[in-house]
């Protein structure tokens, strides 16, 4: 029971604490590749930014704004940050470290829990009752709606090739051959479509700067923005996992511990989120739409097609 | 008739008689000019309107002409954009831009400089001109009008304004060449009271504001609001500007029926007494600064067991009248005006009403073709009404010059076509005006004589009338000269009012107006009315200051609540004094501190004309609306509210449920039929253009992050205005406003005063998007059908009595225009007025002092001797605080006294 | 998709240029003379108050952060009452200083100007007036125009006749 609890809690104090490391490490990374410093006043190597961040965040007016719809406007950031803080209770860090392996179908658990967190996104745009936000909300709606498709289509090679979709004997199945490998078509296409899937740049129309204000979270200040904010990064945290853990083979690794290699397949993912942040412009809408229908779709089905034939065959 | 021109390659319809300067600007084409102006017409000194004209459209030559001494001919072609033109026209700026001073940056008129403009528009910018620049030293022309000679560009304006236009002698053109210097002869202050517009009618920066200079802001950054001058009854318009609650400046607003394009000095810098440093911005109580909250709670210990009046004024708005006669009620509201002075003004509207002559507006005054005036001393008691009958006077001139076919524009060949030639213009007054130099005959009288002319006169034009039956020959030979003049005219005006007392000047004068309509002319009054809001508050009705002192003694009545009045203006000094001592409460709301207020255990700061809003009824019964330009400050609150809030603590009666100006308006047009066309004086504060309200301030307004800094960091949000389409603020519509709601002129590349005509339908025309001010004074169709009055007794003079009548003075004798720095700096001493033959069997010479005994009364001021005074008449000025509480005219006893003055 | 990789790579590779940060405060950039910081009001050579309060400033400040009153000096010179810049609004935009007829308004190479209390940022004219002539050594205003004043009498400033007599018969 207590170990458990440990756990869990243990999961997730990391995970929320990493995930608001992340804004330093972001900022650090970003300064890097600009040939800046970035953050590096604030305690040693400007760590401490992160907690400067969050005295001022926490200190910040809870404003909700009259025009707003109230109990929608409160409840969007709490959706996203519990749907993905979820849809990581199924990740297996390690044999031994892992919150609930959801009976053999974590895989569809997490995606089932990727796909909730859209909600938070139309409800925030929705209840802001600001047209800025409302686009944003829309556009959010559509990428999900188009990415969610092939964000599954993608996995199922792997879970073909595992013959489960428990995420424990998925990475079991990669003791010989890490799936990259195999299914290199269905991990583009799954990491993709993960970015797409949390709005990361440069899939990040929904809270377009230069052309949406800040989209679907224009009206949010203070810790609600906050929410929104820590929301992203664990859902960074949350697709690097995965595809550490669909395509690289998980906690499995010579030489280190277990805990060790999954962090590092992690964090290698988190950074390279970060470069493609730093490297990448945003499409356009309708360039973002017809890379997903006509390019990422047809290439997943393609994937699985070649998966299922060749594994009917042998 | 309209006749094609073709400006450009375009072909406009415009009509045929004016200019072709007066065109191009009507048709909107920006060309620019200097010395015409529409209200004086073309002299062709600046050779600045320069066009090109062709023969006809295959005519690719043409020629250079001067738009402004072309007239408009059908079928011209003419360009503007000519490459010739354009460049005669910049070179033109040149020669005049070489001796100017390049000192713009310490101009006041910088930024609002029609030569800046002109420059900018020709696109003058390099100064080639390599040799010297002349130079003047300036002159001292009094406190209204600054001086610096260096800025002349030589455009004539002046003169032509100042002598030609108003009249004036003391101010005129010296040497030659590029030497040319406008100027008086010697320092001194500009005797005309017309100068202050020379700072409007100058080009650039030769005459400038005083009193602005003192407190100086730019044009671009001084907040504007429509109103209507407050000194006296013509409702001319004016522009009130202020900037950082402080008012700078007052400036003529355009009405092409009342004032047109000039004021008198009067009206421009008479707003002084707004901002006076002594002002009281908080309420008082026994003379003890009180906050807002224990003021309305000693108002509620005092009304409910109180027995009130109110006393109303004429010179607070109709709104601010009808407050308090809905807090007190319809019977115990008392006008504020003598007994007589009520009459008088019911007398003039029911002659308005039902006479068959209509009110003159001053433009109609300016069109009449011979006038009559009776018993109004006008440069003093109505002087932009001087000003139109100066122009009356030229309608001989026009008429000469139109026989020889020249137009009415061309001025200098009008002038030497008429040379000394006159329309008609009959004084009678008592003491000499300023206008007898233009009249064909004055009449010295007093009073009662002036009227029985009347009589003789309207006897001479019409048999039914009155007979004045013991005049002598003389008197009705006289009578007959007038009479012939006047029914010789087509649009004969008879000019009176209430300045002398007398109902029987004003009978006779509807008389004879309403004889000559008898005998099929166009005839039309002016009646004189003296303050803004007289005849406003006449049409209200309501009881006079001697039955309200009767109440007091009666014991009926143990409350007074003032509004905006001196009760020691109206009545006889013992008599106020009486009646306010057995008061038990004297409730004073007022903007200005005097006697009364002085007196009063409750002072209430009321807002001025220039932080309120409100509707005053001219004397030809328009009523104009007045807006405020600062939000009030301090404790002070526009008059109507603190009566709202005396309602509301006065437990009994109804409460005066009102929010904003118009439902005051409204409920006043409601309450009084007479009234009913109030609210369309002008649009009513839920008026928007696009759905946004109207910005008093400029776009360039600057200094808004920076102006209250010192004070606070939380940049104040501009004050709310509930009550007018106008904010506090740069933001807003940026289309041009209806007339009535202009807070000032501006428009792309005419930012001088001179943009009113990008305003007008055509130049010097209306203005564009409907009326200013409706009339309230509808004449019956049942047209009078028996004369008024009869004639009174001859003026028979008494043993050691003089008949004195009150004399006015433009400055001096109004009582808010006295209090303001510029005007007090000129106020003279008031004197007993004598004739020279009467002062000397008293033995009184020219500055001796006199004693006065008038009424209950005894003054003790100098004498002076008036040569025009007839014998056994004298005068006293009126309305300066020595003669206030005496009542004029009167017989008084003079006899010299002891000591100096 | 070729470019898209190659321009992660070169992105990439910027992990190991140098950085261009300077590490203020303890280095400090370099500023030309002519860089647009804190505002100052110069005087002319004779030591006296450049600026003629005409308003060009205040007006041409496009987050209007300038305010000041003209007075006037007995005998005709005008100046400014009070001079007021909120440097909370200032922008440093400079177009103050272009609309300066007497260069009375000048930006100088400062700007560590911060403060913990906004209202230590509205300078008044004893903050903002130097002693000098600031950029523009030698001008003086009142030598160029025509207005007259103590120690400058009409016909004294540059291309200017003496003062011409209206009453003389000559031509």
């Amino acid at each position: 029971m207590m170990a458990g609890l440990a756990n869990v809690f243990g999961i997730l104090l990391v995970l929320v604490i990493t995930a608001a490391l992340l804004t330093w490490v972001e900022r650090r990374l970003l300064g890097l590749w600009q040939d800046r410093l970035g953050p590096n006043r604030v305690g040693p190597a400007g760590l401490l930014q992160v907690v400067a961040d969050m005295i001022k965040i926490l200190f910040k007016e809870d404003w909700v704004p009259p025009f707003a719809d109230r109990i929608g406007f409160i409840l969007a950031p709490a959706i996203v940050m519990a749907a993905l803080l979820l849809g990581f209770a199924a990740i297996p860090v390690t044999p031994g470290i892992g919150v609930w392996p959801v009976d053999g179908v974590g895989l569809l658990f997490i995606l089932a829990m990727i796909s909730l967190s859209v909600y938070s996104t139309v409800l925030g745009g929705w209840a802001s009752n600001n047209k800025y936000a409302i686009l944003g909300s829309l556009r959010a709606v559509a990428q999900m709606l188009s990415y969610e498709v092939f964000l599954g289509l993608s996995l199922l090679g792997v879970v073909l090739q595992a013959r489960s979709f428990d995420l424990r004997q998925i990475v079991a199945a990669q003791a010989g051959m890490w799936f990259v490998v195999p299914q290199f078509l269905g991990f583009l296409v799954f990491m993709t479509a993960g970015i797409a899937a949390i709005h990361r740049l440069p899939f990040d129309l929904p809270e377009a700067e230069s052309e949406l204000t800040a989209g679907f979270h224009t009206e949010y200040s203070g810790m609600k923005f906050g929410i929104f904010f820590i929301g992203e990064y664990v859902g960074i945290v949350l697709v690097s996992a995965m595809l550490a853990t669909l395509f690289f083979g998980g906690w499995l690794g010579p030489v280190l511990p277990p805990l060790l290699w999954f962090l590092i397949k992690t964090g290698a993912f988190v950074a390279f989120f970060i470069l493609l942040r730093a490297a990448l412009p945003r499409p356009r809408y309708d360039q973002l739409m017809a890379f997903g229908w006509k390019l990422l779709l047809p290439l997943a089905l393609l994937n699985l097609m070649v998966t299922a034939a060749v594994l009917l065959a042998f | 008739m309209a006749v094609t021109l073709t400006i450009d390659g375009r072909a406009f319809q415009v009509e045929a008689g004016d200019n072709l300067l007066h065109a191009c600007l009507s048709l909107g084409f920006n060309l620019p000019y200097f010395c015409w102006h529409p209200a004086l017409g073309s002299v062709g000194a600046c050779r600045q309107c320069a066009v090109k004209q062709f023969r006809d459209a295959g005519d690719h030559a043409g020629r250079l002409v001067m738009a402004c001494m072309t007239p408009v001919a059908d079928g011209m072609h003419l360009s503007i954009e000519d490459g010739e033109a354009k460049s005669f026209r910049a070179s033109v700026i040149e020669w005049l831009m070489t001796n100017h001073p390049h000192d713009c940056p310490v101009c006041p008129e910088g930024g609002e400089c029609h030569l800046q403009d002109m420059t900018v528009m020709t696109g003058h910018v390099r100064r080639r001109y390599r040799f010297h620049k002349r130079t003047f030293r300036n002159q001292y022309l009094g406190p209204f009008v600054a001086h610096e000679m260096n800025r002349c560009i030589a455009c004539y304006r002046c003169v032509r304004f100042y002598r030609d236009y108003a009249g004036g002698q003391d101010f005129d053109v010296f040497a030659s060449h590029r030497y040319v210097y406008f100027g008086r002869a010697e320092d001194g202050r500009l005797e005309n009271e017309f100068s202050g517009n020379l700072v409007e009618i100058c080009p650039t920066g030769v005459f400038t504001d005083k009193p602005l200079g003192r407190l100086y802001a730019r044009k671009w950054d001084m907040a504007g609001a429509p109103s209507v001058c407050v000194h006296c009854g013509l409702g001319c318009n004016v522009t009130v500007n202020a900037r950082a609650g402080h008012l700078r400046r007052l400036l003529n607003r355009y009405h092409h029926q009342i004032n047109g394009y000039f004021l008198c000095d009067r009206g421009r810098f008479g707003h002084g007494f707004a901002d006076l440093p002594e002002r009281i911005r908080q309420p008082l109580r026994q003379s003890h600064p009180l906050t807002r909250d224990a003021t309305l709670r000693h108002l509620a210990g005092i009304l409910p067991a109180a027995k009130p009046i109110g006393i109303g004024s004429p010179r607070a708005s109709l709104e601010a009248n009808f407050a308090l006669r809905q807090l007190v009620g319809p019977d115990r509201f008392h006008l504020g005006l003598a007994a007589e002075e009520q009459r008088l003004l019911s007398l003039i509207i029911d002659i308005l009403q039902k006479g068959p002559a209509p009110a003159a507006t001053l433009a109609d005054a300016e069109q009449a073709d011979a006038v009559l005036v009776l018993g109004e001393d006008l440069p003093n008691t109505a002087p932009r009404l001087a000003l139109a009958l100066r122009q009356a006077t030229r309608r001989q001139a026009f008429a000469i010059a139109g026989r020889l076919g020249i137009p009415s524009w061309l001025d200098n060949a009008v002038r030497d076509a008429a040379q000394q030639e006159k329309s008609p213009l009959f004084i009678a007054t008592l003491d000499a005006t300023r206008l007898d130099n233009l009249a064909t005959a004055v009449f010295r009288l007093p009073d009662m004589e002036v009227a029985r002319l009347g009589y003789a006169i309207a006897q001479a034009i019409d048999d039914d009338a009155p007979k004045v039956s013991d005049g002598s020959a003389e008197f009705l030979s006289q009578a007959q000269v007038v009479a012939q003049a006047l029914a010789e005219a087509q649009r004969p005006l008879i000019v009176a009012g209430t300045s002398s007392g007398s109902r029987a000047v004003i009978e006779a004068a509807a008389n004879l107006a309403w004889a000559l309509c008898r005998r099929g002319r166009a005839a039309q009054l002016s009646m004189v009315v003296p303050e803004c809001d007289s005849l406003g508050l006449a049409l209200m009705g309501g009881g006079n200051l001697a039955e309200a002192f009767a109440a007091v003694d009666a014991g009926a009545v143990d409350t007074f609540i003032v509004l905006e009045n001196d009760l020691y203006r109206r009545a006889e000094r013992s008599a106020v004094d009486a009646c306010l001592n057995r008061l038990r409460h004297l409730l004073v709301i007022d903007h200005s501190s005097h006697q009364t207020a002085a007196r009063a255990e409750i002072f209430l700061p009321a807002a001025d004309f220039a932080e309120s809003d409100g509707t005053l009824v001219n004397n030809e019964g328009r009523a104009q609306r007045f807006f405020s330009v600062r939000p009030p400050s301090g404790g002070i609150q526009e008059s109507w509210r603190w009566l709202r809030d005396m309602a509301a603590v006065r437990h009994e009666g109804e409460p005066l449920p009102w929010r904003q100006l118009d439902d005051v308006t409204a409920a006043c047009a409601k309450a009084l039929p007479g009234l009913s066309d109030i609210t369309n004086a002008a649009p009513g504060a839920g008026f928007r253009i696009a759905g946004a309200k109207i910005p008093r301030q400029p776009q360039r307004y600057s200094g808004r992050t920076a102006l209250h800094a010192d004070r606070t960091m939380h940049e104040p949000k501009p004050a709310e205005d509930p009550d007018t389409p106008l904010a506090y603020s740069m933001e807003g519509a940026a289309t041009k406003p209806p007339p009535s709601l202009i807070p000032f002129v501006w428009a792309p590349a005419w930012n001088s005063v001179q943009a009113i005509n990008k305003f007008q339908q055509e130049v010097g025309g209306p203005l564009r998007g409907g009326p200013a001010g409706s009339l309230l004074i509808h004449r019956s169709r049942q047209a009078r059908r028996t004369y008024l009055g009869e004639v009174p007794r001859p003026f028979a003079p008494r043993r050691g009595r003089w008949w004195i009548e009150p004399l006015y003075a433009i400055f001096g004798s109004e009582e808010l225009s006295r209090m303001s720095a510029p005007i007090a700096e000129i106020l003279t001493s008031p004197t007993v007025a004598l004739p020279p033959a009467d002062a000397a069997r008293l033995g009184i010479t020219e500055g001796a002092l006199v004693e006065l005994r008038l009424g209950g009364e005894i003054r003790r001021m100098p004498a002076t001797l008036h040569p025009a005074l007839p014998p056994g008449t004298g005068g006293l000025l009126a309305g300066t605080p020595e003669s206030i509480g005496l009542i004029l005219p009167g017989w008084g006893e003079i006899k010299a006294c002891e000591g100096t003055p | 998709m070729y470019s898209l990789l190659k321009t992660l790579w070169l992105i990439f590779l910027h992990l190991f240029h140098r950085r261009e940060t300077i590490e203020y405060p303890e280095r400090k950039a370099y500023l030309a003379p002519r860089w647009r910081g804190r505002i100052i009001l110069s005087r002319d050579p004779d030591g006296e108050e450049r600026c003629v309060a005409c308003y060009l400033c205040a007006v041409a400040c496009p987050v209007d952060c300038i305010a000041l009153q003209k007075g006037e000096l007995p005998g005709g010179r005008w100046y400014p009452e009070y001079f007021r810049i909120n440097f909370s609004r200032c922008i440093f935009c400079g177009y103050c200083e272009d609309a300066c007829p007497t260069y009375a308004i000048q930006l100088t190479p400062d700007f560590e100007m911060s403060e913990y209390d906004r209202r230590n940022l509205v300078y008044e004219k004893e903050d903002l007036l130097i002693s000098g002539v600031g950029k523009y050594p030698g001008y003086s205003f009142y030598r160029v125009a025509g207005l007259a004043i103590p120690g400058k009498d009409k016909g004294q400033a540059e291309n200017e006749e003496p003062p011409f007599d209206p009453k003389t018969l000559l031509p």
